[in-house]
């Protein structure tokens, strides 16, 4: 038999001493005092261990007080619930879209303070060589004024090309694109929308006007078919997006809805 | 006018066909006056003239025609081109009473009510369309001041969300349930709770029905239906549920108390059960949709919400009782139909037959709301397909689709004349159709979020919306 089991036993037969309550209790009132003097004592990276000790012993103490006082208030009040629902859509797996029409009164506000909090803030520059390449042309391969455009372009349903002599951007047809994967990032979901232009190239005021599409460009999509409204009960359709993927690399468009 | 002159004799010169027709009324007799030879350019108006003479009514009363179920809308000779009938044959011109009075298209926003501090649930407006209730997430319900639109009293007691109200036929007392289980009975007049709150639902409650004035006068009992399964009559006198209809499996989406002391009740177990009032025995069970049944609508329903009152009859001789009791007996057999979400609706006749009339097809998303024109003739039922059909409300017979909404439609309500339709949506705006044309009357843009609740008032006058941007608004003409 282990030795504190006899001890169990023994007090289980005789009982404790008689004044063992007592002397329980002026030890423990005598604890604070002894750990005062304790701390007041320690020198040196004895008091420094026995300090950070005490700090942790504290917090843990004032976090239970804190979770014991809310435990009693929670018993008394449990708000009710927002997002309130009619019957109906009460079984129903309803996602929130309600925030489309206020955070188009917040892009509206955006665009005229014409800065643009985007989903990539920071786009890596295009150069010119990495855009263009040149053209040589006339009899002997001399001229050298002529560009193609590398990148992936967005052109325009009215556009015709001007005569050959004139025209000093080619746009090749491979890489037009007229529609683009556009993410909205509160529904989660994904839709394929065509495009109805280029806003802005942050790469350079003429990429804009080209149409050129690289990473972090925002492009202007048609969302009718989401069917969002705006305050006057009219069919939002055409809303800013901006691009997420080098399309000249992937052969497609991904972009983020900007709400 | 000499002009118009001119025309008329052109028109005879160049020989005007003529047809032999005779009037039928639209339970099939036929006017007494026999065969009429009629020009087949006799417009609309001519139309009810002689209808009206052999109907010898003392004042003219408002008549639609139709040959071969299509109204007449400009002349006969159009309907006649379409469906290819020769001159011998003789035409059946059958008409239809209309209301002798006319609802306005309601056509801006009078007023935005605002107080409710959650999105507004549930609106309706009292039987004789003199008061005003909302239900709200805030979980108050309020009365409102529609004379000069503003708020009346504020009723808390609600410990969660208030999903449904309902006005008792007798226009004195509104119920109104959350989403813990309990009912509150309110006084319109004082804004007071009446009575203790009943509790006994262990969940929360989708629908409340009021036995018709006709059947009890005092207004005392009413059925909910509620998500745990159960139907509950109570006694609202006594505040204590005097019967528990249990029998669906799942949760029962609606309830209406018809005419005839039927309960008819709506759930997702694919099933509708019909139960006698008086000792809750289950009647009979339709069986036929092949997913949740979301809505009932019940060709008396406009009837036993307004009860005693109408807004044409004033005549004092009859009592309010006998006055529900003669409206009630007026519209005919009770008809049930029921929207689901299987994208179809089911015409019943259910206080006889098990099986359905008819299955009706065309919705391509669920439908969620299903209402019976006040004359009981037309149906209309909403669907998240962004659309709104209409049917015939004898056979269930497809007419047309309105199209407009851009977003799922959540609810419709009639006009009282049923010549006029509004409709509340996703989009957060609210249209009016015209039933004549079956195109869009009005539009009504204004809220700022989804539209949940639309009621017509039953004197046509006034139409209140209520959705998500938590704001009460008032439209008129």
């Amino acid at each position: 038999m282990p030795q504190n089991e006899y001890m169990d036993r023994f007090r289980t037969l005789y009982g404790r001493r008689l004044d063992y309550e007592e002397r329980k209790r002026k030890r423990e009132a005598r604890e604070p005092h002894k750990r005062a003097e304790k701390a007041r004592s320690l020198r040196g990276l004895k008091a420094k261990i026995f300090n950070k000790e005490r700090r942790n012993e504290k917090i843990q103490m004032k976090k239970k007080i804190k979770a014991h006082e809310e435990k009693n208030v929670r018993k008394k009040t449990e708000p009710t619930p927002e997002g309130a629902l009619p019957v109906y859509l009460l079984d129903r797996d309803v996602s929130s879209r309600a925030k489309v029409l206020s955070n188009l009164i917040k892009q509206k506000r955006k665009e005229k303070a014409g800065k643009w909090d985007v989903p990539i803030p920071k786009v890596r520059a295009q150069s010119d060589s990495e855009v263009f390449k040149v053209m040589r042309t006339g009899k002997s391969k001399r001229k050298a004024w002529k560009r193609m455009v590398t990148k992936v372009t967005f052109v325009g349903e009215s556009f015709t090309r001007k005569p050959p002599k004139f025209e000093r951007f080619i746009r090749p047809m491979a890489l037009r694109f007229k529609k683009a994967h556009v993410t909205h990032p509160e529904l989660k979901a994904t839709f394929c929308l065509p495009i109805i232009g280029v806003k802005k190239n942050p790469s350079s005021a003429m990429y804009t006007t080209l149409g050129v599409i690289t990473k972090g460009t925002v492009i202007e999509v048609n969302i009718s078919e989401l069917g969002l409204v705006t305050q006057s009960g009219k069919v939002v359709w055409g809303k800013y997006a901006q691009v997420t993927n080098n399309p000249e690399n992937d052969g497609c468009i991904n972009a983020v809805l900007l709400v | 006018m000499q002009n118009a002159m001119e025309t008329e004799t052109d028109t005879e010169t160049t020989e005007v066909k003529r047809v032999l027709s005779r009037f039928k009324s639209d339970t099939g007799e036929v006017l007494p006056g026999g065969l009429l030879d009629l020009p087949v350019d006799i417009t609309v108006d001519k139309l009810q003239l002689i209808c009206n003479a052999l109907l010898q009514e003392e004042d003219p009363v408002p008549l639609a025609f139709f040959v071969n179920d299509t109204e007449i809308t400009a002349s006969l000779e159009k309907c006649l081109e379409k469906n290819f009938s020769t001159s011998e044959d003789v035409v059946d011109i059958v008409y239809q009473l209309q209301a002798v009075f006319k609802v306005r298209a309601v056509t801006r926003c009078t007023g935005s009510l605002e107080g409710h501090k959650e999105a507004v649930i549930s609106v309706s407006f009292s039987p004789d369309g003199q008061h005003l209730a909302s239900g709200s997430g805030d979980t108050t319900v309020r009365f409102w001041d529609i004379h000069t639109q503003t708020p009346h009293f504020t009723c808390e007691g609600h410990k969660h969300w208030v999903l449904c109200i309902a006005w008792s036929p007798c226009g004195k007392k509104l119920i109104s349930a959350c989403k813990n289980g309990s009912i509150i009975m309110w006084d319109p007049e004082s804004g007071k709770q009446v009575g203790k709150t009943m509790n006994g639902h262990k969940m929360w409650i989708t629908y409340l029905s009021w036995e018709p004035y006709h059947s009890n006068p005092e207004c005392r009992f009413f059925v909910s239906s509620s998500k745990d399964c159960d139907l509950r009559i109570w006694d609202s006198k006594l505040g204590q549920t005097s019967r528990v209809l249990a029998g669906h499996t799942k949760s029962v989406t609606c309830v209406k108390w018809g005419g005839g002391g039927l309960i008819y009740s709506a759930s997702q177990d694919r099933s509708i059960k019909v139960w006698r009032a008086t000792d809750g025995i289950l009647c009979r069970t339709l069986e036929g949709h092949a997913h949740w049944v979301n809505t009932l609508a019940l060709n008396t329903d406009y009837v036993l919400r307004t009860g005693p009152f109408y807004p044409l009859e004033t005549s004092g001789d009859l009592s309010l009782l006998e006055r529900a009791k003669k409206r009630y007996e007026a519209v005919g057999q009770e008809k049930l139909v029921s929207g689901s979400d299987d994208f179809t609706l089911f015409f019943w006749n259910p206080d006889k037959d098990k099986k359905p009339i008819t299955r009706m097809t065309g919705h391509q998303q669920l439908i969620n709301d299903v209402k019976f024109s006040p004359d009981g003739r037309l149906l209309a039922s909403a669907s998240f397909d962004k659309s709104i059909k209409l049917w015939e409300g004898s056979s269930g017979k497809y007419i047309t689709s309105l199209r407009g909404h851009v977003q799922a439609v959540y609810s419709v309500s009639w006009s009282a004349d049923s010549r006029l339709l509004v409709s509340g949506s996703a989009d957060s705006t609210l249209k009016v159709w015209s039933i004549k044309t079956k195109k869009l009357a009005q539009d009504l843009p204004g809220h700022a979020d989804e539209v949940y609740a639309v009621d017509w008032s039953p004197d046509g006058l006034r139409v209140a919306s209520g959705g998500k941007d938590k704001i009460l608004k008032l439209w008129q003409n």
